[in-house]
């Protein structure tokens, strides 16, 4: 099939940016969408021209690396889908699609698609961790954890660190990112002693670093390609409450 | 030169405990004035970063992608090993330890192997201490899996998604030592140069991706913890980003490629769709435990539905020719099954590259819950990539490039040959042999990065002088003065063809004669071809864009680069090699039935090559493997 690509191009962090029409004249239903712009930028790059800049790196979904926002929606709007694992059979022949890098205050854009989301890890530095140091600690079958506990955390867990949600949220909020490190820990044995400590250092290094509040747009879920759940800021409220009266 | 592994003697149950007794160390207060460069943040480097912070050292970890927690550990699917034998199935520290020799072909030092499986199960412990949310049962205890290879269940998993918890876990220690003060990283920083000082490594240099700003960095010590090097076949379940280039830049300098033949192809990876490929996703071996693998008797019923093949016209070929392990049989030989059968022209799907994995009866017997509940997140990407469902259809799955166990040569401290120059993880060749088995990669991380690499360093540092030579040294500004020619020549070439273009090109080369199957004619070819393209490559390559900026087509053509010396000398290796031994399958030595063929008598030893030069030479280095807890034997999993 043949596409129309509107793509923001954006020379460095100081360049305005501006967005810019290509062609994919040749597009296979079985591609990724990443595998589409590689092609675009195999035409570009036999021209000589600058090739579009995009991050990625594991194409599986996993590594969190890849955010381009698509017509509009971060990942492209695929339930459960990161842009990497979006195929092209998504598409239809003759489409226009508009290629945005993560829009938001907290990730100023590098070049083109491709942003600095070094925001994300100060919040993770601040407290997204048990305090526990190598060796020393207890059999792995010391404590038994309800199967329902450790099935919650693993849901929590599986946020890959994208930054997707703070895309999408009007606040820039990363709340959800956030609360799904608070509610993995939380529900834990071994992350409840320091879960007071952790919510406090958490959110407060999301406000420093630039990130919104959230007021309940839930932009975030629809977003997510892990499909973390809008329950666990609620999870992260009910956290931030009782580390308020000691 | 005949090398010396530097292994502990005497009884190996105690081998571990007393080398650590008798290893060096260094005083408290002292540790701080010590820094370390860890350059690599994924299960091994994550975890030595974070360990050897927390005993105070001044670490400086780095890596390409823009967060630690993305390395390519990220990705592993499956599960990872230890011998806590909580089953009550017969596992223990020794069979681990005897899985592990035996399933690398007889290619591994015992004294490594030990300890890796003396440790594994220390690793459980600090991962759920860490809140790593691994599978429990209804009793709330840890739930195990088998995985190929191994006759107990002993391999512990978080969903689909292991690697990932893992390496979250490791991400949060090494946030906790950021906030300490004890660790900084480097993000979005590629190691382009080892910084060797009177033969000692001191440094590194590195381009920061952001900026293009050639950074030197001086260390007492430098840790390479930069994984695999299977992107040498350019499509592989690799990420995008892996590359051989700190390992190649290190071998470069004087540190020994030990093994680099041995490389596994992973039997269950989603087949080859089309030319414009960039990568082959791999669905975790696990699925083994529960499908089946088939592929049609008759050539022509392999263009029909699989549905309509009926049960006596399939020929499950694993469960027929491995009675015992069945499905389950390690990796080496179920790849080489899976390509016997499709060039008997009896594969499937588009190419005929491809033969099925079947749940139906699983299906049948524990309900597609079950199924969905141990394999979900799977058959979802199977779906997303093929468009088929796995439940309704058999999936269809090919072998794909997917682990290196040759790497950087390093004694039983991890230390390679370069004094100061410690290596970790999939960049080492330690203790996998000539084939690794499933989960076990995880578990050597983990091992290394938290539980060896904290004593044995401590045991080469204890013999340094801190900050005794800093960047200010000539060799720093030699490095990078270096590291800017080669960036400055690769963009003035200014060529007809992209480096993914020659990437393709060396990829096919590596693919077809020098992957599953190895012949001295094949390998020779490659011999050829592989210097033939480089020359081009070097004549001819278009790099777009500047250094002064995020280029990422920059980035390619450096890795790139170093993949075709690299290639020259896993081939030259390969040639070398006259046996057949786990990954490493020579048309040449096999037995009538087509099973691998050990030479133990000439090749009982490890290769470990130094670079002489490009175009030059190699020398090989040998370092002898001795069995004396596990006897030496053919490997059967009849
Ligand atoms: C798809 C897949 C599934 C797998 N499943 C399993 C499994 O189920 N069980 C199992 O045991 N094993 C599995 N493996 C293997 C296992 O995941 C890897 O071998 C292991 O995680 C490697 O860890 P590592 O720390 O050595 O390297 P990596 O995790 O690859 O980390 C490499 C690090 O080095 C950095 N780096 C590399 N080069 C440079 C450079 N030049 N400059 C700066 N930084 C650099 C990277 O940024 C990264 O931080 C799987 C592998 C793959 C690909
Ligand atoms: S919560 Fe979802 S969208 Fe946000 S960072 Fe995690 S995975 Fe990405
Ligand atoms: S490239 Fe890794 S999640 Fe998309």
């Amino acid at each position: 099939m043949k596409l129309k690509l509107h793509v923001w191009r954006q020379n460095g962090p100081n360049d305005k940016g501006r967005m810019e029409v290509y062609d994919a004249p040749d597009v296979s239903p079985d591609q990724s969408f990443l595998e589409m712009l590689d092609d675009v930028n195999l035409v570009l790059a036999r021209q000589g021209k600058d090739v579009i800049a995009f991050d990625h790196d594991c194409r599986e979904g996993i590594c969190g690396m890849c955010s381009q926002v698509i017509n509009g929606v971060p990942h492209g709007g695929q339930e459960r889908t990161t842009v990497c694992q979006l195929h092209m059979r998504e598409f239809k022949d003759g489409d226009e699609i508009f290629i945005e890098p993560w829009k938001a205050r907290a990730f100023p854009v590098i070049k083109d698609l491709v942003v600095d989301r070094g925001g994300l890890e100060k919040i993770m530095q601040a407290g997204g961790y048990t305090s526990c140091h190598t060796g020393g600690v207890a059999d792995g079958n010391a404590l038994p954890i309800g199967k329902d506990i450790a099935d919650y955390s693993m849901d929590a867990a599986e946020c890959i660190g994208c930054g997707a949600c703070v895309a999408a949220c009007p606040n820039s909020s990363a709340m959800l990112y956030t609360s799904a490190k608070v509610a993995q820990l939380a529900v834990l044995p071994q992350g409840k002693v320091e879960a007071h400590r952790r919510v406090m250092a958490m959110t407060e290094a999301a406000t420093e670093h630039g990130f919104g509040n959230c007021s309940n747009h839930y932009e975030c879920q629809a977003s997510c390609p892990k499909g973390i759940d809008v329950k666990f800021i609620a999870k992260l409220n009910r956290e931030y409450m009782k580390a308020l009266i000691p | 030169m005949i090398l010396d592994g530097k292994c502990p003697t005497g009884p190996i149950e105690t081998s571990w405990d007393r080398h650590r007794f008798e290893s060096k160390l260094v005083n408290p207060s002292n540790k701080r004035k010590f820094k370390i460069l860890c350059v690599g943040t994924g299960l091994a480097g994550g975890a030595a970063a974070a360990s050897l912070g927390e005993l105070g050292y001044n670490v400086h970890a780095f890596c390409y992608q823009d967060s630690a927690r993305r390395a390519h550990s990220i990705a592993a699917q499956g599960g990872i090993n230890a011998a806590k034998n909580y089953p009550n199935d017969g596992d223990s520290i020794y069979r681990l330890f005897y899985d592990t020799i035996k399933g690398g072909d007889f290619r591994a030092r015992e004294a490594d192997v030990w300890r890796l499986s003396q440790v594994s199960n220390n690793i459980i412990d600090q991962c759920v201490a860490q809140g790593v949310p691994f599978a429990r049962d209804y009793a709330g205890y840890l739930d195990n899996r088998s995985f190929g290879g191994a006759q107990v269940s002993r391999t512990f998993f978080a969903r689909g998604q292991t690697g990932q918890q893992l390496l979250l876990g490791a991400y949060s220690a090494l946030s906790r030592q950021v906030k300490a003060g004890t660790v900084t990283l480097h993000e979005r920083r590629e190691m382009l140069d080892l910084v060797v000082v009177d033969g000692v490594a001191r440094g590194i240099t590195c381009r920061n991706m952001v900026t293009g700003a050639i950074e030197s960095h001086w260390g007492d010590a430098v840790i390479l913890a930069t994984g695999g090097y299977v992107n040498v076949f350019y499509l592989s379940t690799n990420a995008m980003g892996c590359s051989v280039t700190a390992a190649w830049k290190a071998a470069r300098k004087g540190a020994y490629m030990a093994n680099p033949c041995y490389t596994q192809i992973h039997p269950t990876c989603i087949p080859q769709h089309g030319e414009h490929q960039s990568k082959l996703t791999l669905m975790s071996e696990s699925l083994r435990n529960d499908g089946r693998c088939w592929v049609p008797k008759k050539v022509e019923d392999c263009e029909r539905p699989p549905g309509q093949i009926a049960e006596e016209d399939r020929d499950y070929y694993l469960e027929r020719k491995y009675p015992s392990f069945g499905n389950l049989a390690p990796r080496d030989i179920a790849s080489r099954a899976a390509k016997e059968q499709c060039d008997d022209e009896r594969g499937v799907g588009p190419g005929k590259r491809g033969v099925y994995l079947d749940f139906a009866d699983s299906i049948k017997r524990l309900g597609e819950d079950t199924i969905r509940e141990r394999y979900g997140n799977l058959f979802e990407m199977y779906e997303k990539i093929t468009a088929e469902n796995g439940y309704k259809q058999p999936m269809r799955i090919y072998p794909a490039p997917h682990y290196a166990m040759g790497g950087l040569w390093v004694d039983y401290n991890c230390m390679s040959n370069v004094p100061g120059l410690f290596v970790l993880g999939e960049a080492n060749f330690s203790v996998h042999g000539a084939n690794r088995l499933g989960a076990s990669a995880l578990m050597q991380g983990l091992a290394d990065g938290y539980f060896v690499i904290p004593y044995t360093i401590a045991g080469y540092l204890a013999t340094v002088k801190p900050g005794a030579v800093k960047d200010d040294h000539a060799e720093f500004k030699k490095s990078a003065e270096e590291v800017k020619a080669n960036i400055d020549k690769l963009l003035s070439i200014n060529g007809t063809k992209t480096p993914s273009e020659y990437h393709r090109e060396l990829g096919k080369v590596m693919w077809e004669d020098v992957g599953m199957a190895r012949s001295k004619e094949s390998l020779e070819h490659a011999l050829k071809r592989i210097p033939e393209i480089r020359e081009e490559f070097w004549s001819n390559v278009k790099v777009v864009g500047s250094n002064d900026q995020f280029n990422q087509e920059l980035e390619n053509a450096g890795r790139l680069a170093d993949f075709f010396e690299f290639a020259e000398i896993l081939t030259k290796d390969a040639l070398n090699r006259e046996e057949s031994c786990g990954g490493h399958f020579r048309t040449e030595h096999q037995t009538e039935d087509g099973e691998a063929m050990r030479n133990d008598e000439d090749f009982c030893y490890v290769a470990a090559w130094e670079f002489k030069g490009t175009g030059v030479e190699p020398e090989l280095h040998k370092e002898p493997l001795k069995f004396e807890n596990v006897k030496l034997a053919v490997r059967s999993y009849k």
